[in-house]
């Protein structure tokens, strides 16, 4: 276990390694000058930006530019942002945002998610199966950004349940809107998931089984039925995860949520290739190591599977 | 065993998420709605400035605000644009070329040291220099002893007499171009580390940083009122919160839940509902954003006799009203001259001004004409970036001119506003393409010479005519204000008839205020005057 462990670790060098290069090549391609555009139609002399180019690394060729870069993240400098600050502080900032909105976002969901996918895989067929069916058809054919002001106008401004868009620091209340909207669009795939497993289980030898010894339906449900069912759903909520990551950017820019998303897209419109790579960077290790998690929680649920 | 198991593994999850949901949650929501006028803060809508507070390096709407916020310059513009003594006392010449500022010997920054000439004279020559590489450097040139491209340590033009006295020789207009931020006075501490005073500026204006980390990036910059100041300005409120915002339409939102108390700029989105929504709480009014549409010089068909009748034929063939009408709701003003309607000297009057009108049969026969000395053939293109909220209407102005000139024209979108810019530069858009152009200061000749006189930084058309050039350089040199805007209007007349660009719009200032905010204002820049907005 734990030779497997640290062998999913080594592997992330080699990941960050290519992926780090890929987008540095990928925004240095990037056609247009980010010096000349930091000043939009007032552009300076020429001997300004060639001096704002040098501060940037940005008159060097592109490996001198991507190897400094990468001197700097071993040293701990993810270098700095157009507007003076350390790139390790845009970091430290906006990732706790996104993770505590994806996190939230994600227990809202899973829970209903579970809760409702067993009752209506327990109901297969049955008036409540039918409705959740139809219910989570109708959560996942809307766009997000449909839902994302939909919500923001009803519930946040006309009703004022919750605060239309976030405030400074983020606070949890803030959140939970946003946090709600991507919930409602992460949770029917997770819901039809555990609906479907739990189907497929339940017609499984070894519930049979179960109720053959003469166990309780209040224990073969919850510990042979669920608890065998929730692999999918579990792998599933991984990747939702990485997808909440970045993909949260149009709920964010909505709500005006300070976070990755919405510091990720100025930066890339900005050029900031500093900023841009140290982002995915730590993206990319958020998700390797949500599914080494993930991987791991297997073991967990189904005994049968083992690392060596 | 096996449930304890699995048990744990929802334990590990479910403290994961309470872990995550308890984490970061700060202390502080709101602002303190202190009741009574004077002490409230009020809230307004930013964008992260790109770069540290710094005024001579700030060139963008978003940290400019602050930067005003922050600090006096020798005079500064009111409501109007006029100008009024803000540090100085005098600013006096005999020849028109030497000019003695006495400044007022009150004045103070926020962290108690005095103003003085010197602080001027150092802020100055640091932003003139090219190795310190500052965005408005360009604004220095007017001054003895510049170079764009040689670092000067101190520049010849400027004298420091004594504690409250200088004197600068430059260009008899410069006094008018005192009151823009590039020439605010720094204090000696700024130059021990600049990069952090950018971070947390010293200024000696109507508000100072809230505390040394006032600045949260791109959540908010909080100022509260400068006790230290004694000027001029008084201050109703007791501070300034700018709120950043991801986007205009999550700021307006906000304004709508009054959980913002000024928004100066409406989205797009709501253009054609704002004034409804806000009622007397909605502004709109003319502003100092010009939009044209240029074409360069080099691109074949359009340069000399031929270029000049297709210009003029385009820009008779936009109906500049009816994309307004549809595509603004009427929040823009269609364009009578090379300025706007802001500046000193603006008339709607010039000789040329016809060809800013829409004329089908005219625009027709000029077209034609040009097509006689060598047709055109091929897709017009007009360029914008799609990053920006420009595609709807360069669209419409594509679409006016098939339909009215019966020729092929179809917008070409760069991916980014950098894209566009490079091919800019380069000379390689191929055709008319989006510019827009907002005024450090309410003076014409900063909406002509950066654009239109030969070389010129932002000239992006690259357009030269010797008339034109000297007619400035004359107006420059003018120590009469009539005479020069005189000169100044004669210029434009050159461009009206030659047509180095298509004036579109002067863009309106849209904006709004909240319930719980009074005396609204918006400034010459479509700067909201903060100073004044009081909050019940």
């Amino acid at each position: 276990m734990l030779r497997y462990i640290l062998f999913r670790i080594l592997q992330v060098i080699p990941v960050l390694l290519g992926t780090t290069f890929l987008i540095y090549f990928m925004v240095f391609a990037m056609p247009g000058d980010p010096v000349a555009a930091m000043f939009g139609e007032k552009v300076p002399s020429e001997a300004i930006l060639d001096r704002l180019r040098e501060q940037y690394n940005l008159d060097q060729p592109f490996f001198i530019q991507y190897l400094l870069y990468l001197k700097g993240i071993l040293v701990g400098d993810f270098g700095m942002s157009f507007s003076g600050e350390p790139v390790s502080e845009i970091l430290a900032r906006a990732f706790p945002v996104t993770i505590k909105l994806a996190a939230m976002a994600i227990v809202l969901s899973l829970v209903l998610a579970i809760v409702i996918g067993l009752f209506s895989g327990l109901r297969k067929g049955k008036l409540f199966d039918n409705i959740n069916l139809i219910v989570g058809l109708v959560f996942m054919s809307i766009p997000i950004f449909v839902i994302a002001f939909i919500a923001q106008y009803g519930l946040g401004l006309k009703l004022g349940w919750f605060s239309p868009t976030v405030g400074a620091g983020a606070p949890t209340k803030d959140l939970l809107l946003p946090a709600i909207v991507l919930g409602v669009s992460l949770y029917a795939t997770s819901m039809r998931l555990t609906r479907s497993s739990v189907i497929d289980t339940l017609n499984q030898d070894f519930v049979r089984t179960a109720y053959a010894k003469g166990l309780s339906r209040g224990r073969v449900i919850p510990v042979h039925v669920l608890r065998n069912s929730l692999i999918p759903t579990i792998t599933n909520t991984a990747t939702d995860f990485g997808i909440l990551m970045v993909g949260a950017t149009v709920t964010e820019g909505i709500f005006n949520v300070p976070g990755v998303g919405n510091v990720l897209f100025k930066a890339i419109l900005k050029g900031e290739n500093a900023t841009v790579v140290s982002f995915v960077t730590v993206m990319v290790l958020i998700y390797l190591g949500v599914n080494l998690v993930v991987d791991l929680l297997y073991a967990v649920l189904d005994p049968r599977i083992r690392y060596a | 065993m096996k449930r304890s198991r699995m048990g744990l593994g929802f334990i590990a999850l479910a403290t994961a998420g309470a872990f995550a949901l308890s984490g970061c949650t700060s202390g502080d929501g709101s602002t303190g709605n202190a009741a009574g006028s004077g002490e409230g803060i009020i809230t307004v809508n930013a964008t992260e400035p790109q770069k540290g507070l710094i005024p001579a390096d700030t060139t963008e709407v978003g940290g400019g605000k602050v930067v005003d916020a922050l600090w006096e310059g020798l005079v500064y513009y009111d409501a109007e644009g006029a100008t009024q003594m803000g540090v100085a006392e005098s600013i006096e010449s005999d020849n028109g070329t030497t000019w003695t500022v006495k400044l007022r010997d009150d004045a103070v920054f926020s962290d108690g040291t005095p103003v003085l000439a010197k602080n001027f004279v150092d802020a100055w020559n640091y932003a003139a220099n090219v190795d310190n590489a500052l965005g408005n450097q360009y604004f220095f040139s007017a001054i003895a002893g510049f170079s764009e491209t040689e670092p000067v340590e101190e520049l010849s033009g400027l004298k420091v007499i004594d504690d409250h006295t200088f004197t600068i020789e430059a260009t008899p207009d410069f006094p008018d171009r005192l009151g823009y931020s590039a020439y605010y006075p720094l204090p000696d501490v700024a130059f021990e580390d600049m990069e952090a005073f950018g971070q947390s500026p010293i200024g000696n204006g109507l508000y100072k940083f809230a505390s040394d980390d006032a600045w949260k990036h791109d959540v908010e910059i909080k100022l509260v009122k400068n006790d230290t100041y004694v000027g001029p300005r008084e201050v109703a409120n007791g501070g300034i919160d700018f709120k950043v915002y991801a986007s205009l339409d999550a700021a307006y939102t906000d304004l709508l839940a009054n959980n913002l108390d000024v928004l100066d700029q409406i989205p797009d989105t709501s253009f054609a509902v704002f004034q409804d929504e806000l009622g007397d709480r909605a502004i709109n009014q003319a502003g100092a954003l010009m939009t044209t549409l240029t074409i360069s010089e080099n691109l074949e068909h359009f340069s000399g006799e031929e270029g000049k009748l297709r210009r003029q034929a385009l820009s008779m063939a936009v109906d500049r009203e009816e994309i307004i009408d549809v595509i603004f709701e009427g929040t823009n003003i269609p364009a009578k001259d090379f300025t706007s309607p802001i500046v000193d000297g603006y008339t709607e009057d010039l000789t040329g001004v016809e060809n800013l009108d829409f004329n089908l049969e005219k625009a027709k026969e000029l077209w034609a004409e040009a097509d006689k000395m060598s047709p055109y053939e091929g897709t017009l293109e007009v360029a914008t970036n799609s990053d920006g909220p420009h595609q709807v209407w360069i669209e419409a102005v594509a679409n006016q001119w098939a339909n009215n000139l019966g020729v092929t024209a179809a917008p070409k979108l760069y991916p980014t506003f950098q894209a566009f810019l490079d091919d800019r530069e380069a000379d390689t858009v191929g055709g008319p393409f989006r510019s827009g152009w907002q005024a450090d200061y309410p003076g014409a000749y900063n909406y002509l010479q950066p654009l239109y006189y030969t070389g010129a930084s932002s000239n992006h058309g690259f357009y030269s005519n010797k008339k034109f050039d000297t007619l400035l350089d004359e107006a420059v040199q003018e120590a009469d204000h009539d005479k020069s805007v005189a000169k100044l209007q004669e210029a434009q007349e050159i461009l009206l008839d030659e047509m180095p660009s298509i004036p579109l719009w002067y863009q309106g200032t849209t904006g709004g205020h909240g319930e719980n905010v009074d005396n609204v204002a918006f400034g010459w820049n479509s700067v909201p005057i903060f100073n004044e907005i009081t909050k019940k």
